[in-house]
């Protein structure tokens, strides 16, 4: 018998508004699971358990509500999103006793659409990172071997929906953070376009990059909470005033992949790619082709340039957006400072991990006089060649298909004392962001020989997530079902 | 591009960050072969390429300038670090 906490979003909440199952017991399946769970697992910062039992009482007590898709429904929000009278703390130690006063446009979205918040995850400190070891607080495990990383930066989110501590978790992507750790725990993560989800109350990290989407344990339960969360909003001048399509009725429109052309690029096909990560996905798009699809060879010439145009351009922005944690307003603030230029430094110096401290510099350093030309101005101009190469890859294929990452999870500790090496993880991930296009993480099988999930990830057009969810969820529906993660008891 | 020990330390300067001798090490390191690596995009000719910035085409949008109560002044200072109900506290700014 399936235990309720390994039941899909979907199947629970259908369940809650026929009164199978109450909004309490959904509440304590989860946080049974956290209890049970957390000790190996470390994927949380905060447990919202009481605050949360309290609301379920309240929608039963009002009894199901059929307009509110999400009701009843326990989520987890990665820990830089705002939410009011609850620790907001970036992963990071100058606002490990920040407390918002407003909720992100995210979260009001899902507290109207019913769903009831129970924890806040684990990450990257301010989302800088592919492991979520750079965490200040603890490093989460991988749900399917407790020595390997779960991936980063939204790896608390990604561990926790693999390991049933919830039933959706909001994650965010500046460069892979959504897909990375989605592939690595075996869930589906999903970057929707840039301007589909407003940022308002996202602790910003490269503002022209960020993007809020779900992980889950499905591809319909993704497209309901896309469904809850997307649409435009005036608080986020970059939020697009474009309709919101019924995700949900796409994805169970489309049977078969019959017309659809899937680009392969063969620079994401590398031969540097592990055997095992290229065999699972290989697999799964000979399924396609199966299911009706045509694969077209295609070529996206400047993936190679990626990597470096990106952090370019997410350590600029994140040197000017991390500005603002200056001890005066919020956050930490050094006491022992007695002059107020030395309160800064200090505050910050003592506040901000390493890694972050590294990206500042290095952003100060590229958008410096002298430099400004030759890295920021430089990588803002590759960005325009890499949108360009999507554009015209898109026009000729409805999707893009390719590895998430070279490789499945790696162990923990392996890669944390090399910036550049781990950066180097983002390698087929980075160019959506620049591009700004949709993207997902399809769990595909496991490794052959790492026996750890392989991640297919899948591009769309811009604003076209129907598309890039209906196509996940055919091959979904086609290809075996992961089993449990066998890390976790 | 090679950076030096100096160079590292006045970047770090100019972020408001203070590093230690034994970081500032490490650091330059580290950010020289980033930028090493980052040097890769001097391969492709931009000239005739316009920079992007943002992948949306509307990022002046204003919308109407409405005043409106949204939190209170408490709120604003319950997260400070030092306040006196009224303000922000900061240390003396000349010594």
């Amino acid at each position: 018998m399936t235990r309720l906490y390994e039941s899909s979003l979907g199947e629970l909440a259908s369940a809650l508004q026929d009164r199978r199952v109450t909004a309490l017991e959904a509440v304590d399946a989860c946080l049974g699971r956290i209890t049970a769970t957390e000790p190996s697992l470390h994927a949380l910062i905060s447990i919202q358990g009481e605050e949360a039992k309290l609301r379920a009482k309240e929608l039963d007590a009002q009894g199901p509500q059929p307009d509110q898709p999400l009701w009843g429904v326990p989520i987890i929000l990665k820990d830089l999103l705002a939410v009011k009278g609850a620790p907001t703390t970036c992963g990071s130690k100058i606002l490990e006793n920040f407390v918002p006063v407003y909720d992100a446009h995210v979260v009001e979205k899902l507290k109207a659409a019913g769903a009831i918040l129970i924890g806040k995850a684990n990450m990257d400190e301010f989302a800088m990172g592919s492991s979520t070891e750079n965490s200040a607080f603890h490093t989460t495990a991988n749900p399917w071997d407790l020595k390997r990383a779960p991936g980063g930066s939204s790896g608390g989110s990604a561990a926790s929906v693999a390991a049933g501590q919830c039933f959706a978790a909001l994650g965010t992507d500046t460069g892979g953070s959504i897909r990375l750790p989605a592939s690595y725990c075996g869930v589906f993560g999903l970057k929707p376009s840039y301007g589909r989800v407003s940022r308002y109350g996202l602790v910003a990290y490269g503002s022209s990059l960020d993007q809020i989407g779900p992980l889950t344990r499905t591809v319909e339960d993704a497209a309901r909470v896309l469904q809850a969360i997307a649409g435009h909003d005036p608080r986020d001048s970059t939020s697009v005033n474009a309709e919101v399509p019924d995700y949900l009725a796409a994805l169970s429109e489309r049977r078969d992949l019959k017309g659809i052309t899937i680009g392969l690029p063969e620079e994401y096909w590398s031969e540097g790619n592990s055997p095992e990560v290229s065999k699972a996905c290989q697999w799964a798009v000979d399924n396609a082709r199966e299911l009706g699809a045509t694969l077209k060879p295609v070529s996206l010439k400047l993936t190679e340039y990626a990597v470096a145009a990106y952090y370019i351009i997410a350590m600029a922005e994140a040197s000017s957006n991390l500005a603002r944690f200056d001890g005066v307003r919020y956050g930490f603030r050094d006491k022992e400072a007695s002059e107020l230029i030395d309160m800064y430094t200090s505050s910050r110096t003592k506040g901000f991990g390493d890694e972050v401290q590294r990206r500042i510099i290095i952003g100060t350093y590229v958008l410096s006089a002298g430099y400004y030309d030759a890295y920021y101005r430089k990588a803002a101009k590759v960005r325009r060649l890499i949108r360009q190469d999507f554009d015209r890859v898109l026009g000729e294929c409805d999707v893009l298909a390719g590895p998430v990452c070279p490789v499945t999870a790696f162990p923990l500790g392996e890669k944390v004392s090399d910036p550049l090496t781990m950066y180097l993880m983002d390698e087929f991930t980075v160019s959506l962001n620049l591009a700004g296009l949709p993207g997902a993480s399809l769990p595909v099988g496991l490794g052959r020989d790492s026996s750890m999930p392989v991640g297919l990830q899948l591009i769309g057009r811009s604003f076209d997530e129907s598309l890039l969810l209906s196509v996940a969820g055919v091959l979904e529906r086609n290809l075996p079902r992961l089993p449990a993660p066998r890390g976790l008891a | 591009m090679k950076i030096t020990k100096d160079e590292t330390a006045k970047v770090a300067k100019l972020a408001r960050l203070e590093l230690s001798e034994e970081k500032l090490e490490l650091f330059t390191a580290q950010l020289g072969d980033i930028l090493a690596y980052m040097d890769k995009l001097g391969e492709l000719d931009t000239s005739q390429t316009e920079p992007l910035y943002t992948p949306v085409s509307h990022t002046t949008v204003v919308r109407e300038d409405e005043p409106a109560r949204t939190v209170a002044r408490e709120q604003i200072l319950s997260g400070a670090p030092e306040d006196d109900g009224q303000f922000f506290i900061v240390p003396k700014i000349v010594g």
